[in-house]
């Protein structure tokens, strides 16, 4: 075994044990030049979910600037558009997106603008002007673009994309920490957290770390049963309103 | 007081929809209405997806119908012969109503289709009950007008199939309880409502029915129709939110009880006169939608449908 495996293994295993610790991010600072990591790996819908913040914190190897972009879970989505017929608005035409992050939102230590160039910003889609959504129809530029723009506000009216960016503050020159915050109707999913170290107009370094959203005990239960025994779940929810129908009935005889 | 609901992945204020299920259990219970048509706008309004409002509410009505029945049953005011009639012809009018509903969701315009089906039956019922109630009351202020005839006879009473509904006093063609049942029951799957605004009048106008059994029976249809849409809407969408449900039928169902009890109060063209004005104006409130501009022309839907 030559040293440089050797080295290579160290490296991989202190980077593990830094992940695997969480918070102890200076076991993997002499490695890295970027170490993040979030106060949690799991958001937990119970049934008094209202939404929640999470911490992400980190250091660098010295003197740069940092962005975070979180990525939901990417599905389909359909956008409609309405048009007079006849006085009414109805839907006429519509367009199909097959990637859409089901949540998108980006914080930074200084405006975009000042840090990197537009190529950069495209390949790590920073901000919402970079977001990649393909398109399932060809338009002519001008129609995709407002599908677009109404797929970002219809997003945004939701709290589900962030209408401005979020701010890195740095404590020191090398710890930073953000607010991530996700609301009460945050999709379910595996979330991207990626953060990204910029010096002199170029991204250096990036780390990935995953995040999940979860139903989790009773309305993980509920959701479950009705996705998975749908037809026992129907069922069940009749014979459950005939049950209460039923005792409300009888509790009110006497009154 | 936050309550996340399991199936429409939102948070919402669980004292506001026990509140909203009270009063729609109040009105179903006092008029005999499931109240449908008044729930679907209020939990769209306060941000429930138009299917899992659609879907669950249909649940929240079988509770409402069966504890409304209850209430009507001790009062003996249940036609059981003439309801079992009626369903016979609302389970044929619910498949053909979710046949209907296929159509026009393969040609993308199912929401305008329920909207439109809204004011259009909302607004002519409505209509028609206010001018009814409003003429029953000032023919009661003025005694000495002409008393009209107890029984009008139209072609619809001419028609085959002759039962005796010893209950309801009458002797009619089966096909007319059963008809009325039929368009309820297309109600059920296209609007996803219990279908008792339609038919309340129909049977007071149609039937001539007497007054105190028509919402005890059209109660005991709808606990049949809203049953058989709630396992539809469970089994094929997975649009029926257990917790929504739950909250919307503590509500409605303690809503119902004193619904019964101040409706038994109401004189019948009071009462009518009272569901014709909330009739209508949730079909201007809708109509007002359909053709006022909207705030964003574009709307969003995610996943494949």
């Amino acid at each position: 075994m030559g040293i440089l495996t050797k080295r290579r293994l160290v490296r991989a295993g202190a980077a593990l044990a830094g992940l695997l610790l969480g918070g102890t991010v200076a076991a993997t600072v002499w490695a890295q030049q970027l170490v993040a990591d979030l106060s949690s790996h799991l958001i937990a819908i119970t049934t008094g979910f209202t939404g929640t913040e999470v911490v992400l914190f980190g250091t660098t190897d010295g003197a740069g600037d940092v962005a975070i972009v979180v990525t939901g879970p990417r599905g389909p989505a359909t956008v409609r558009r309405k048009q007079r017929v006849a006085g009414m608005w109805m839907n006429t035409d519509s367009l199909r997106f097959d990637q859409v992050p089901g949540f998108y939102t980006v914080a930074v230590s200084r405006p975009l603008d000042q840090l990197v160039g537009r190529p950069l910003l495209e390949r790590h889609q920073l901000g919402l002007p970079q977001l990649q959504l393909p398109a399932d129809a060809t338009l002519p530029p001008d129609e995709l673009a407002a599908y677009r723009s109404a797929l970002i506000r219809n997003k945004q009216r939701q709290g589900l994309y962030a209408i401005s960016m979020g701010q890195v503050a740095f404590l020191g020159e090398r710890l930073f920490r953000t607010n991530i915050y996700f609301p009460a109707n945050v999709p379910t999913g595996l979330y991207n957290v990626e953060a990204l170290l910029i010096r002199d107009g170029d991204v250096v370094s990036a780390q990935t770390t995953p995040l999940v959203v979860s139903k989790i005990g009773f309305s993980a239960e509920v959701s479950d049963f009705a996705r998975n025994r749908p037809v026992v779940y129907g069922v069940a929810a009749v014979i459950g309103a005939i049950a209460a129908g039923w005792a409300a009935g009888a509790a009110f005889r006497r009154v | 007081m936050q309550v996340y609901l399991p199936i429409a992945e939102m948070s919402v204020n669980a004292l506001l929809v026990l509140g909203m299920g009270w009063l729609v259990g109040f009105l179903s219970g006092m008029f005999g209405v499931g109240g449908g048509f008044l729930m679907t706008p209020l939990l769209i309004f306060i941000g429930v997806p138009p299917a899992i409002a659609v879907g669950t509410q249909a649940n929240q009505l079988v509770a409402a119908s069966v504890s409304g029945v209850l209430a009507h049953w001790r009062r003996g005011n249940v036609d059981v012969k003439l309801g079992v009639v009626m369903l016979g012809g609302g389970v044929i009018g619910t498949a053909v109503g979710v046949w209907i509903f296929g159509i026009l969701q393969r040609l993308g315009q199912i929401d305008i289709a329920i909207t439109l089906s809204y004011v259009f039956f909302l607004g002519t019922i409505g209509g028609l009950m206010l001018v009814e109630s409003s003429r029953a009351i000032l023919r009661r202020r003025a005694p000495t007008a002409r008393r009209g005839k107890l029984h009008r006879h139209i072609w619809l009473h001419g028609l085959p199939f002759k039962m005796r509904f010893q209950r309801s006093k009458l002797y009619i063609s089966a096909l007319l309880p059963a008809g009325i049942g039929a368009v309820g029951g297309m109600l059920v799957a296209i609007m996803g409502i219990g279908g008792g605004f339609l038919l309340v009048p129909a049977m007071i106008y149609l039937l001539n029915m007497p007054a105190g059994l028509v919402a005890g029976t059209s109660l005991f249809q709808i606990i049949f129709t809203t049953a058989a849409a709630t396992m539809l809407q469970a089994a094929t969408n997975q649009t029926v939110d257990a917790m929504l449900a739950l909250l919307l039928l503590i509500g409605g169902v303690i809503g119902a009880q004193f619904g019964t009890k101040a409706g038994s109060r109401l004189r019948g063209e009071t009462a009518r006169l009272a569901l014709a004005m909330i009739v209508v104006a949730v079909a201007l409130k809708l109509a007002w939608d359909l053709f006022s501009r909207p705030d964003d022309l574009y709307t969003l839907t995610m996943g494949l449908r």
